[in-house]
């Protein structure tokens, strides 16, 4: 039997497939900002994305932990649909929902914060279990459908939020949706920590230590439990699954439906903390938590715990992003880096392998498992995309 | 209801333009998410070059140059797709995703660059390429979009090399024992797809309006334009009665409140652009399952794998 080594582990490979990949994105990143701004690249622009929040103490870092939290929810969200081969981009559109059922309870019955935020997440596994029913019994593939859910969801929240302009969510005056105040606020205070003000920035909540506590149990439940083997399995080989006897549309369902929880709890932790406010006039952009999530979940390599790094990491370079000086590098180059990384992230198999050889002279990993994202096509080419 | 028509044979053009790119490149075997980022790219060099051309410069060099620009950045930028999802074996829905968001970064980035202020808003003139029929304003779009449509037809049918690209879709290694090169049929299926959907883009932004904000990119149309080729069942002729379909529905947004018993339903803009999304929704939930996609789409293609 072959002694394994720390070295050759799987995790160790694909973690440094991923910060090969972070290193060519934020290498393209600076060549654009050397494009861009020549010999102000690294002062004026790189500098801060490499510093983050940390640019600006300590209300940098407090933004930076506020956005981090969304992140890592919608990151889990795609990595646990990964984990069962599917696609889930509909995270934006569940997120979408997510805020809006949160915000509704929020501000029109002020309910609790707990109480929005499991609505929060209601709504969200709603909206993703569409694309799963429509998946299973349909056979419509699940990336269309949650593309198009997508906008359905936002074209829907936003009518009814904004209501014509005299939405009972709507702020005409601030073209937003009102504040979430007094109880339905998350709490910033933990162990008589005050992380708000530690941090000087409101809207640094315990939601943070939430995301991460829901990664941890995830980890458990894809890997300690007889559902979550049921799920990867679903995800390794369905018609495998199909033949030990496992549920495979049952569990194509309760996977998208879990998802859409992961994203809708995460958009509640982000508008209850009151991270920024809903503007329903603005129909024509989705969340772009909801996407960034993709990136959070390669980098991953759709492991629960390494969501909670990545997602800090993407966090870490837009808010960076944004300290850039604006009248010289859009805060988008972030943006870019990231889309960078998500294409790279597309074919990091190859990275594997080669850092495979490297390490070992053998080109497979040792443990050879279809992880993330579900091997390239579709078995059989049945269903349809 | 010139109105609607104006609207409606607008969205279609836009839509049977990158529908049928999106036909090339999965009867290729390459499932092509990234329409919607392509058209941004192509939307977004058509609408620069037409911008920086000199005001006195002749309407029809005008319209041809940008053109041009508005295809060579889709075929171009394609050629991200082709290479990670042909040479490197990556996953088409990934790769494709990735370049729909780096499509808008891009987009943001050079606009407010190119105007040095905060906004990405870009403004030219799209005169040169409208022209009235009677009482109703075409574009020039519409011509080439019936051009290319009968092209798609006759190079998917009538051509050696449209029968060999179906069969890279269908059965690569079978292909690929005949003596076609597998690969390369790819690579070609993908660069059209890049072109039409260049065209497509630059299509959807400029006839419509003198200014385009690239914050919203295309905002879902090359989504759309998937639906529509599901639903036009990967064939140009279905493809473009599709087209019309959606775009019938894409068009009610436009013209709710000029017409008297819709502006009576009391309906929202939103609702209104949210329809065609519900529509295919509808339309693919009924038509999927004896689908007629190409069945090795999806899957890369390596020669070694039996």
């Amino acid at each position: 039997m072959n002694k394994k080594s720390f070295w050759t582990k799987p995790g160790f490979v694909s973690l440094l497939s991923s910060l090969i990949c972070i290193v060519i994105g934020m290498a393209v990143g600076f060549l654009v900002l050397l494009a861009l701004g020549g010999s102000k690249a690294y002062t004026d622009g790189f500098r801060q994305i490499l510093l983050g929040g940390f640019y600006m103490k300590p209300s940098g870092i407090g933004k930076e932990i506020v956005a981090a939290a969304p992140l890592i929810m919608c990151g889990l969200s795609v990595a646990f649909a990964f984990k069962t081969g599917l696609f889930n981009i509909g995270a934006a559109g569940q997120y979408t929902l997510g805020a809006f059922g949160g915000l509704a309870f929020a501000i029109l019955l002020n309910a609790p914060w707990w109480v929005c935020l499991i609505i929060a997440t209601i709504a969200g596994a709603i909206w993703g279990a569409i694309p799963g029913i429509f998946k299973a019994y349909l056979n419509v593939n699940e990336v269309i459908t949650s593309i198009m859910f997508n906008w359905i969801g936002l074209y829907g929240c936003n009518t009814i939020m904004y209501g014509r302009g005299s939405g009972a969510m709507y702020n005409p005056k601030q073209s937003k949706t009102f504040a979430v105040t007094g109880s339905s606020l998350i709490p910033s205070k933990i162990f008589g920590w005050d992380m708000a003000k530690t941090f000087s920035y409101s809207s640094c909540t315990i939601a943070i230590f939430m995301a991460i506590i829901v990664a941890i149990i995830l980890y458990i439940i894809l890997n300690k439990t007889t559902f979550g083997y049921e799920l990867k399995a679903c995800g390794s080989n369905k018609n495998a699954a199909r033949y030990a006897g496992i549920n495979e549309k049952k569990n194509i369902i309760l996977s998208m439906l879990i998802a859409g929880a992961l994203a809708g709890f995460g958009a509640g932790l982000f508008y209850l903390s009151g991270g920024a406010q809903w503007i329903p006039g603005d129909s024509t952009a989705l969340p772009s938590e909801g996407f960034d999530g993709i990136s959070v979940a390669l980098l991953a390599s759709s492991n629960p715990i390494g969501a909670i790094f990545s997602a800090l990491f993407i966090s870490h370079i837009t808010t960076g992003g944004g300290f850039m000086n604006a009248s010289l590098f859009p805060p988008e180059i972030a943006d870019i880096i990231s889309g960078i990384i998500i294409y790279l992230c597309a074919f990091s198999l190859l990275f594997r392998s080669a850092i495979m050889k490297l390490l070992t002279g053998h080109r497979k990993p040792e443990e050879t498992k279809p992880e993330n994202p579900p091997k390239g096509g579709k078995p059989a080419g049945k269903e349809r995309a | 209801m010139m109105l609607m028509l104006k609207y409606a044979l607008l969205s279609a053009t836009v839509l049977m333009l990158v529908a049928l790119g999106g036909c090339y490149s999965e009867h290729s075997g390459v499932i092509n998410l990234a329409l919607e980022g392509i058209m941004v790219i192509g939307g977004l060099m058509g609408a620069m070059m037409l911008n920086i051309l000199p005001e006195t410069m002749a309407a029809g060099l005008k319209v041809v140059l940008s053109i041009v620009v508005a295809a060579a950045s889709g075929v171009l930028y394609s050629c991200l797709l082709a290479f990670s999802a042909i040479n490197l074996k990556a996953d088409q829905t990934i790769g494709g995703t990735a370049l729909n968001l780096l499509s808008t970064a891009i987009a943001m980035v050079v606009v407010k660059r190119f105007n040095g202020t905060q906004s990405a808003k870009l403004s030219y003139d799209n005169s040169a390429f409208l022209f009235k029929i009677g009482g109703l304003t075409v574009n020039v779009f519409l011509i080439i979009g019936i051009v290319l449509l009968i092209a798609a037809y006759i190079v998917l049918y009538k051509t050696r090399f449209g029968l060999r690209l179906q069969a890279c879709g269908e059965h690569p290694q079978a292909a690929d024992s005949v003596g076609i090169n597998v690969y390369r049929m790819r690579w070609s299926g993908v660069l059209i797809s890049g072109f039409l959907a260049g065209i497509g883009g630059f299509a959807y932004i400029v006839p419509a309006v003198q200014t385009w904000n690239f914050e919203v990119g295309v905002a879902g149309m090359g989504f759309l334009a998937l639906a529509v080729m599901i639903f036009g069942q990967w064939k140009p002729g279905k493809i473009a009665l599709a087209a019309i379909f959606f775009a019938i529905f894409k068009s009610l947004a436009n013209i709710y409140d000029s017409i008297g018993w819709l502006n009576a339903l009391h309906l929202t803009k939103e609702m209104y652009n949210m329809m065609p999304f519900v529509a295919s929704m509808v339309v693919l939930a009924f038509t999927s399952k004896k689908s007629r996609a190409p069945k090795a789409e999806g899957i890369p293609y390596d020669k070694g794998q039996r």
